[in-house]
């Protein structure tokens, strides 16, 4: 390991990168109280690929904006990098964390260079001349031309809108990527294209990334290990492979059944077949 | 012992450049971390400058090793210090060289725009002549549209869309009357109170009620309707419409048989046709209610005066041009917040472009509008 992946870029030195305890998510309504995660831990370490898979309501996305910060658990804590995430929204977030929206969240006002060099040029500090030169690397490295540097956002396409944004959050070079759906709407060739950059990303970079994703292939093909929340926690957190041989009604229907079916439709010969 | 102090662990992280005299010639040796977040803090950055310019230009040796961290940023940094080329000796771990390699790849120089040509200038200048053209097309088209549709509301009462008419007539009518209520009173307040200080001077008291009766029910009840209609339901139309742009409901109104221009535009049209003359009648009352409260206290003329005065100040032809005039102006708010909904693309830049538009142009047409009229009936009323 070299000095400078061993420190990360950010010189946090601890072993879990996102460490949550006793976490308490409590949706409140005039009429009920929801009690969506309940005493839920997870540990994350570095240079993983964690992905949280659950059924609908079971919070998983609710749990990725609390790791940004952009919600308040009910109880519990969440630290990041060694510190509490209230302190990530603070000037220079950008270097801590990297977050890909599952619509891209491009700022429809930019043009594709503006649109990454944003946090950098926020932070006023470095020469314009410095940040174009960045910026431009950074669009490159998601696979995209130079030639797309002053199109619109409303320009391009769903994949190309995803690299655009994954270049804007590895703009400041974070050690944390979190990723919302990262291949939905997607067509399947742009999602494996986009799931090797995400790979090959991982690998260059030594990012720990954590993602919520309903797309098995995705999954299976960069997760290091599975969270499967469910019953308000995480029932199991383990390589994939030891994820599904976990006895549990949901993992049975979401890895075997959905799979079992897909096996099953590549068998069956079609009697209405025109 | 010799050593010097160990250094805290705050400065070690600092980058920086220190220069040893080799026999080869001086060699930078970089240390610290060259990170985005160290390098974007101000004092840190502008140290790192300074040490980047005492840095000899031809210094052909440079040692890497004692960097904690380089990413991207600090390798593009040292990158163009080295003029986008690697130095002749050069000392780096292989994550080091990788970071920088990764850099070097993709340090192209940026597409260049094209400088206008005046063959583009051209085209641009016919590329806007065309889209004014089309504002033009659309908006007559628009028109012709509501007509025909007016006709087959006449003739076929049954299928229209009153339900939807209603139900606009309640959102752009009565929903407004507080805010139009409100202006209204104030502006009569204020201008019977600035006319009453002049008035006074001149001993010409009792004609308060000629001037607030006149140019209150002729000019400033409509206009004001107008306007505040405009800016409160000309904008929510063309959001309506622009997001059902937006999220595809158009094309499914299309794909159903439906026409947008019955069902969406008509009623709205109808409605704000109906309901800004109504609106207008409202905002002249508040506004004369304001003025006599402000006449009776400034001037000493009581409401009683005020109401027997009004009809003998005020020829009854300024209702119907009152009247007539809001109902146009009802109708060119929907005409233009429609066309200007309808235009949006699916995009949400649009949108707001969209919006934005529509709510300045149906303003500026109201108020030319309203000096056309001033001009083609300045005989009649007064």
């Amino acid at each position: 390991m070299s000095a400078a992946s061993e420190t990360g870029s950010s010189g946090f030195t601890g072993r879990y990168i996102v460490d949550i305890r006793g976490l308490w998510t409590v949706f409140k309504t005039p009429a009920a109280e929801f009690v969506i995660h309940k005493n839920l831990d997870l540990a994350i370490e570095r240079g993983e690929v964690v992905s949280l898979v659950g059924g609908s309501g079971t919070g998983k996305t609710t749990l990725l904006r609390q790791i940004l910060g952009l919600e308040t658990p009910a109880k519990g804590t969440i630290n990041i990098l060694g510190q509490p995430v209230a302190k990530l929204g603070e000037t220079g977030a950008a270097s801590r964390v990297g977050m890909l929206f599952q619509q891209g969240a491009l700022f429809s006002a930019f043009n594709v260079l503006e649109n990454i060099a944003f946090p950098l040029r926020e932070l006023k500090t470095l020469p314009d001349d410095l940040i174009h030169d960045v910026a431009l690397v950074k669009l490159q490295m998601v696979g995209l031309g130079a030639q797309h540097a002053y199109k619109m956002p409303a320009d391009l396409s769903g994949g190309m809108v995803k690299r655009v944004a994954l270049a804007r959050a590895l703009v400041m070079d974070p050690p944390l990527l979190l990723l919302d759906e990262p291949t939905a709407g997607l067509d399947p060739e742009s999602a494996d294209g986009f799931v090797s950059l995400l790979r090959s990303l991982h690998q260059e970079l030594q990012l720990t990334v954590v993602m919520v994703t309903h797309d098995l292939d995705t999954l299976y093909e960069l997760s290091t290990r599975v969270a499967v929340l469910a019953e308000q926690r995480v029932i199991v957190l383990g390589p994939p492979k030891s994820v599904i041989a976990f006895t549990h009604p949901f993992v049975h229907e979401f890895f075997l059944g959905a799979r079992g079916q897909r096996a099953m439709e590549l068998l069956r010969e079609y009697p209405f077949a025109v | 012992m010799a050593v010097s102090t160990p250094q805290s662990s705050t400065d070690a992280s600092t980058p920086g450049i220190t220069l040893t005299q080799t026999p080869t010639g001086p060699c930078a040796v970089v240390m610290g971390r060259w990170t985005a977040a160290q390098l974007t803090v101000r004092e840190v950055w502008a140290s790192v400058v300074a040490a980047l310019q005492a840095v000899p230009a031809g210094t052909k040796s440079w040692d890497l090793r004692p960097v904690q961290g380089l990413d991207h940023l600090g390798a593009q940094l040292l990158w163009n210090q080295w003029g986008r080329a690697w130095p002749a000796d050069v000392q780096v771990i292989p994550s080091q060289r990788a970071v920088i390699e990764r850099v070097a790849k993709y340090s192209t120089a940026a597409p260049t725009i094209p400088e206008p040509t005046w063959w583009g200038r051209f085209n641009a200048l016919g590329g806007l002549l065309l889209h004014a053209f089309g504002h033009v097309k659309d908006l007559t088209r628009l028109i012709g549209q509501l007509l025909l549709d007016v006709v087959k509301l006449v003739t076929h009462p049954r299928e229209g869309p009153w339900r939807d008419m209603s139900g606009h007539l309640y959102r752009i009518g009565a929903t407004a009357l507080p805010i139009t209520a409100l202006v209204g009173f104030l502006i009569g307040v204020v201008l019977a109170y600035l006319t009453a200080q002049q008035l006074k001077q001149f001993g010409a008291d009792a004609f308060i009620v000629d001037i607030l009766g006149v140019s209150l029910i002729r000019e400033l009840g409509p206009v004001l309707a107008a306007i505040l209609i405009a800016g409160r339901s000309g904008s929510a139309i063309t959001a309506q419409i622009g997001v059902m742009r937006v999220t595809e409901e158009l094309d499914a109104m299309r794909v159903m048989g439906i026409a947008h221009g019955y069902r969406l535009v008509m009623p709205r049209a109808l409605a704000l046709a109906i309901v800004m003359p109504l609106v207008s009648v409202w905002t002249t009352l508040m506004a004369l209610t304001g003025g006599m409260i402000a006449a009776d206290l400034a001037l000493g003329i009581s409401p009683t005066f005020f109401v027997n005065a009004l009809p003998k100040a005020v020829d009854i032809a300024n209702l119907g041009l009152a009247l007539g005039k809001s109902v146009v102006f009802g109708l060119l708010i929907a005409l233009i917040a429609c066309h200007f909904g309808l235009r949006v693309e699916p995009n949400t830049e649009s949108l707001g472009k969209g919006t934005t538009a529509s709510v300045v142009t149906s303003i500026t047409v109201v108020i030319l509008v309203d000096a056309l009229f001033a001009v083609v009936f300045k005989d009649i009323g007064i």
